[in-house]
């Protein structure tokens, strides 16, 4: 598994729907362009809404683990 | 009658089409909900549905109109009264208000506000639904940006890609 310098970790586990999201989101025009989010989330949605946003949003989604019922994606900002 | 003055050349409407399709990718697409019922779940439903447009850059209008009007007068959210489930589902009501607790799903409310913070969602209220119940735009949240006629909705709702009512 490739690591990846991270520089913000947002844990949305226990959070439901629209909110794991949402926090990516936020955290994400927190962030400066080439930086790196983390997103921890348990809502099985995230698995098809946080693809989707970041294809739309023109970002670059760089990995997605699984860990049970936890999913983690590395996005990075690209615009 | 005996002048044809009204009747369209033949290239008309392909002219109109063609400016309608270039209108349209000039501009956001766009998200209609007829906000219609003031129950928890529909109210949640179509707050999440609203904040799924306002997250994929859609253009999100929302017509709030009879019990989906009367759920954003000031305070009503939070209301215990007021928080009812639509009566087809109402033996489902504990079941559904405890999986809400449990699973932390935001107050409605909330989400129309997260909605609003990241991307763009208007909200209007029903003017015969306030001139009904003798209600002013004070009487509503300050989510409320103001006052629609159907006629105003029907006009956006016509150039919409999507159109809810919930």
């Amino acid at each position: 598994m490739t690591q990846f310098a991270v520089d913000r970790e947002i844990d949305a586990r226990g959070s439901a729907c629209p909110g794991p999201l949402m926090e990516l989101i936020r955290a994400m025009k927190a962030s400066r362009k080439g930086q790196v989010v983390a997103l921890l989330s348990e809502d099985q949605g995230s698995k098809v809404d946080v693809p989707q946003w970041v294809e739309k949003a023109g970002h670059k989604l760089l990995a997605v683990e699984e860990d049970g019922n936890v999913t983690r994606f590395i996005v990075q900002k690209a615009r | 009658m005996n002048e044809p003055a009204n009747i369209r050349m033949p290239e008309q409407p392909s002219t109109t089409i063609e400016e309608g399709s270039s209108r349209q990718q000039d501009r956001k697409q766009r998200m209609s909900i007829i906000l219609f019922s003031g129950t928890v779940d529909k109210l949640t439903a179509a707050s999440i549905l609203a904040t799924g447009g306002a997250a994929m850059d859609m253009q999100v209008n929302i017509f709030l109109t009879f019990w989906g009007l009367l759920a954003l007068k000031k305070g009503a959210w939070k209301d215990p009264n007021q928080q009812k489930i639509s009566g087809e589902f109402a033996e489902y009501a504990p079941m559904v208000m405890e999986a809400f607790r449990k699973k932390n799903v935001k107050p409605w409310i909330e989400m129309l506000r997260e909605a609003r913070e990241v991307g763009e969602v208007n909200v209007y209220a029903c003017g015969m639904t306030m001139d009904l119940l003798g209600l002013s735009l004070e009487d509503l949240e300050d989510i409320v940006d103001g006052v629609q006629g159907v006629a105003g909705f029907v006009a956006e709702a016509r150039e919409s890609d999507i159109t809810l009512f919930i």
